[in-house]
C-alpha cells in the first residue's frame, strides 16, 4: 500500500514541467525549475535517500536557480514569441515517451525486494559496511571505500567540468584584466 | 515584469540583509556537520561542498559580487578548485607508499585496518568537500563577473 502523498508529489511535478514549457516569462520558469527541483529532493526524502535529496535541494533549487538567474541577467526576461508548433515535432516527442513508458513496464515493482539490483553486490554492501567498514552511513562507505576509485574519477569530471566552465566564461575577463585579483574584485565596485 | 537580478548589493531590503547575514553563519556550520558526520549520519563531501558553496553564493546574492570576492578571493577558489582532488589523490599515493594498493585506506593506521579505513574515508571526503564547494562558487564568479563585464 503505497502512501498517497507520492501521488501528490507527482502531480505537482508533472504540473511545474507543463508550466514551465508553456509560461513565456523565463523568470517565473527559472522560479519553476526551482521548484521542480524542490518536489524532486522531497520524492528522493521520501525514498529514504537522503543523501541525494539534500544534494538535489541545494544545487537544483539553489545553486542552478542562481545560475539560470546570472544567465536571464544578461538576455531578456520574456521568451521571443515561437514558431508554430509542428506535427513531426510532436510525433518524435509522443513517440519516445511512450517508448519509456513501455521500458518501464520490464522494471521491477517499487520497493520489491526481490528486485535483481537487490541481490547483486548490494547485500555484500550492506553486511560489510557493518563488519569490514564499521560506518553506520552505508552510502559514504560504498562512495568512499568500496568504489573509491568512481568517486575519484566523478570528482575528476567535476573538476575538469569547472576548468573548461571557468576558462569558457571567465577566460576574457582574465587576457585584457591580467591584474591580480586584489585589482579585480575592487573593479566590479565601481562599474556595471 | 521584475527585472533580472545583477549581483549588486541588495540595498532597500533590510530584511533581507538581516536574514541573510544570520542564517550565513548556520548554513557554513551546518555543511561542516554534514562534512565531518557524513559517516555516521546521511550527508559527505558532495553535499557538504555544495551546501558550504550555496551559503557563499546567497551571502554574495545579497551584499554583492564585489564583497564576496573580497571576502573568498576567485584566486582562492581556483586553488580550491584543484586543491580538493589532489588531496584525494594524494590519499592513494600515501596508501601506495605504505606499501598497499592504490587508494586503499587499510594501510594508512599502523594499528588498525578500520581506523585506517576511516582516517581514508575523512580525507577523501574533505577533498571531495573542497573541490565541489571551489567549484560551484567558482561557476558563480564566472556567471556573475561576466555579467558585470557589461
Amino acid at each position: 500500500m503505497t502512501f498517497p502523498v507520492e501521488f501528490v508529489l507527482f502531480a505537482f511535478l508533472i504540473l511545474t514541467a507543463l508550466t514551465v514549457a508553456r509560461v513565456r516569462n523565463l523568470f517565473a520558469a527559472a522560479m519553476l525549475l526551482g521548484i521542480f527541483s524542490l518536489v524532486s529532493a522531497s520524492m528522493m526524502l521520501l525514498m529514504d535517500a537522503v543523501d541525494v535529496s539534500f544534494t538535489e535541494a541545494a544545487v537544483g533549487a539553489g545553486v542552478s536557480t542562481v545560475l539560470i538567474l546570472g544567465a536571464l541577467s544578461l538576455t531578456d526576461s520574456s521568451e521571443k514569441a515561437s514558431t508554430p508548433h509542428r506535427f513531426s515535432g510532436k510525433l518524435v516527442v509522443l513517440g519516445t515517451g511512450a517508448l519509456l513508458i513501455f521500458g518501464t513496464l520490464d522494471m521491477p515493482y517499487y520497493g520489491d525486494p526481490s528486485a535483481p539490483i537487490h541481490h547483486h553486490v548490494a547485500p555484500e554492501y550492506i553486511t560489510g559496511s557493518r563488519v569490514d567498514v564499521e560506518l553506520q552511513n552505508i552510502v559514504t562507505s560504498v562512495l568512499a571505500s568500496y568504489r573509491g576509485f568512481d568517486t575519484f574519477g566523478e570528482v575528476a569530471v567535476v573538476f575538469t567540468a569547472a576548468v573548461g566552465a571557468m576558462l569558457l566564461l571567465g577566460g576574457a575577463r582574465r587576457r585584457e584584466g591580467a591584474a591580480d585579483s586584489a585589482a579585480r574584485s575592487d573593479k566590479p565596485a565601481g562599474g556595471a | 515584469m521584475s527585472a533580472p537580478p545583477s549581483f549588486r548589493p541588495v540595498r532597500q531590503n533590510l530584511i533581507l540583509r538581516v536574514v541573510a547575514k544570520s542564517l550565513f553563519p548556520f548554513i557554513l556550520l551546518f555543511a561542516l556537520y554534514v562534512q565531518f558526520h557524513g559517516d555516521y549520519g546521511p550527508g559527505g563531501g558532495f553535499q557538504a561542498g555544495v551546501i558550504f558553496s550555496a551559503g557563499w553564493i546567497l551571502y554574495g546574492l545579497v551584499f554583492g559580487l564585489a564583497n564576496l570576492q573580497r571576502a573568498l578571493p576567485p584566486r582562492w577558489v581556483e586553488i580550491g578548485t584543484a586543491s580538493g582532488l589532489l588531496l584525494y589523490g594524494g590519499v592513494g599515493l600515501v596508501s601506495l607508499f605504505r606499501h598497499g594498493n592504490f587508494l586503499a585506506y587499510q594501510v594508512l593506521d599502523h594499528h588498525s585496518t578500520v581506523h585506517g579505513l576511516h582516517r581514508g574515508i575523512f580525507w577523501i571526503e574533505l577533498g571531495v568537500g573542497i573541490t565541489v564547494a571551489s567549484v560551484m562558487v567558482g561557476i558563480f564568479y564566472a556567471f556573475a563577473g561576466r555579467g558585470q563585464q557589461r
